[in-house]
């Protein structure tokens, strides 16, 4: 059902405006002729904000890192912003595309908050002004005003977790890849992340969101890929994938509990499935 | 199920040296022998602590001042060698990577055995017996950094299960776990308490799953414990959870939002699906 690329639900810009465009992409590994990445063709527009879904060694990963030019096709093409990666080194790509590390521990390295976010844009030369700026507009979006002063690691995880995607944030990429933004988290913060992701949506942002976070992906994204050996095997509104049957089991992913219920109840066989308790709810309000 | 709680802690508080407040503070806690018990909390809730003051990992390892007493088996872990606590309560950490020193997966599950000073014949048959108990029978060779993660956190129970303990603790045992990961350890876990009677603790975020499994939920907060019970008691509480940044199953929650009960709502699709049959 879901194979061809579906249309985004809400592309915010024609397909001739493709963020990201890959072309028959295929990368091997070359110790032990591991094919990562068998062929991949799939655009995403600017703005779209889009979930990828996988069992680890699907070519997740394989596809992120081809994205910021850390890994180049053996064959076939990336152009991410108009940008083709072979032809551009990971430092000017990554002035496009900002990869957030799933744990911050690995990301973070300054000795105050404000420094960290700095550090990016001083790196790829904005002039003290601009950098100003760009911290700015940062501490104002993330809300970090209160703990600029303070040691990234004196400050709560859900807190790193804010600064590890705000010192992406200065650099003003075109694109974000959030790494399992949501592992290991508690409920509190997921909140706080799910919510963060759908206010860079709301500005336009293109984030391509790697989870196995179902409802955080029923809550933000407008598109989901499934990934499963290397290929993509499922393309399409978040609803329209839950409902995959075929491309759900094959890769282990169940979707969230509210979606499976609504798809279990009796007599609405024939609606389409819900992404959140909200909508189920708003549906029994509804009936007579 | 015996009369005596296999685990039994009454007014336990420890503060880790250093602390500003305790990690946990005031913990009265009964744990019946087969019974599966989740542990719930924000991070920094106490979870942890509470696994560490099991086995005897504090006070015996770490720095900090404890207070009330804990039995686990009739033991008491302060005054109890560790070697002998580990014969009792297994701990299953979230990174199992973390775990794993060894060449091969049958070194790494008689590290255990090894430390015990188990006779060497005895260990062949041990091992491949803790190995069949999560489904890596046949595994031996192999090396612990060739297997996937979710092998690997089966070979880390392996581990520890090898030591016989009548209690199993796994703290986030599937937060650095893929979809088919999560299951497997879910289902070992289920196995392991249905069907070899151990006692099983988990301390988890995801509590759909913890909803299906198991025989009580404990919620932490600050280190105290603010609410246990059956899973249909303490997860239909939904203001409850939310006001401690915690939050039920979407079922629960969806049937709150339309009873507005707070007590005896349905936890799992399945018991929703009545639920709504009964109020048709």
């Amino acid at each position: 059902m879901t194979t061809e690329p579906a249309a985004p639900a809400a592309p915010a810009a024609p397909a001739s405006a493709a963020m990201v465009d890959l072309h028959d992409a295929r990368y091997v590994y070359a110790h032990g002729n591991v094919v990562a990445l068998d062929g991949l063709t799939v655009r995403i527009g600017a703005g779209e904000v889009v979930g990828v879904m996988g069992q680890n060694g699907s070519g997740k990963t394989t596809f992120t890192k081809l994205l910021n030019g850390l890994l180049k096709p053996t064959s076939g093409a990336v152009v991410v912003d108009g940008l083709d990666t072979r032809q551009h080194s990971v430092q000017s790509m990554a002035a496009h595309v900002g990869y957030v590390f799933q744990n911050p521990n690995h990301q973070l390295f300054a000795t105050t908050v404000a420094e960290e976010l700095a550090f990016g844009p001083r790196n790829i030369g904005c002039t003290p002004e601009e950098v100003q700026e760009r911290v700015e507009e940062a501490v104002a979006f993330f809300d970090l005003g209160a703990i600029l002063p303070l040691h990234p690691y004196r400050i709560s995880f859900p807190l790193r977790k804010l600064v590890g995607i705000a010192s992406i944030f200065t650099m003003r990429p075109r694109v974000f890849v959030l790494d399992e933004p949501t592992t290991g988290q508690d409920h509190r913060t997921t909140s706080v992340i799910d919510r963060l992701i759908r206010r860079l949506g709301e500005r336009g942002d293109t984030v391509i969101c790697v989870s196995h976070d179902m409802p955080l992906i029923a809550h933000v994204t407008a598109r989901a890929m499934v990934m499963w050996n290397g290929k993509l095997i499922a393309d399409g509104t978040p609803r329209e994938v839950f409902m995959d049957t075929s491309a759900m089991v094959r890769t282990h992913l169940t979707p969230p509990q509210i979606t499976q219920l609504s798809t279990r109840m009796p007599g609405r066989a024939s609606r389409p499935a819900v992404l959140s308790v909200a909508e189920l709810v708003a549906e029994a309000q509804e009936r007579p | 199920m015996a009369d005596e709680p296999i685990i039994s802690i009454t007014d336990m508080g420890y503060t880790y040296a250093q602390a500003e407040r305790p990690a946990l503070a005031g913990i009265d806690l009964h744990i019946e022998r087969g019974e599966y018990v989740a542990v719930m909390g924000l991070n920094g809730a106490g979870k942890t602590t509470l696994g560490l003051c099991l086995n005897g990992i504090i006070p015996h390892m770490l720095m900090g001042e404890q207070t009330g007493t804990v039995l686990v088996d009739g033991k008491d872990p302060g005054t109890t060698v560790v070697r002998e606590m580990a014969r009792t309560v297994g701990i299953v950490f979230d990174n199992p990577e973390f775990q794993m020193s060894q060449i091969t997966a049958a070194e790494e599950v008689a590290l255990g055995l090894e430390n015990l000073g188990v006779d060497p014949s005895e260990m062949p048959e041990r091992i491949a017996g803790a190995l069949r108990l999560v489904g890596l029978e046949g595994m031996e060779e192999r090396s612990p950094m060739g297997l996937s993660g979710g092998q690997q956190q089966r070979l880390a129970i392996a581990s520890v299960l090898v030591m016989r303990p009548i209690i199993l603790f796994m703290d986030e045992p599937t937060s650095n776990l893929d979809p088919l990961g999560k299951d497997e350890i879910f289902e070992i876990a289920r196995r392991l308490n249905q069907e070899e009677g151990m006692t099983v603790i988990v301390a988890e975020h995801e509590v759909e799953v913890l909803a299906q499994y198991a025989d009580r939920v404990v919620v932490l907060d600050e280190g105290r414990i603010a609410l246990q019970g059956p899973p249909s008691e303490v997860l239909s509480k939904v203001d409850a959870l939310t006001a401690l940044g915690l939050r039920s199953p979407q079922v629960t929650a969806y049937a709150h939002a339309l009873s507005g009960a707070s007590a005896g709502l349905p936890v799992t699709i399945d018991t929703t699906l009545d639920w709504l049959g009964a109020r048709a």
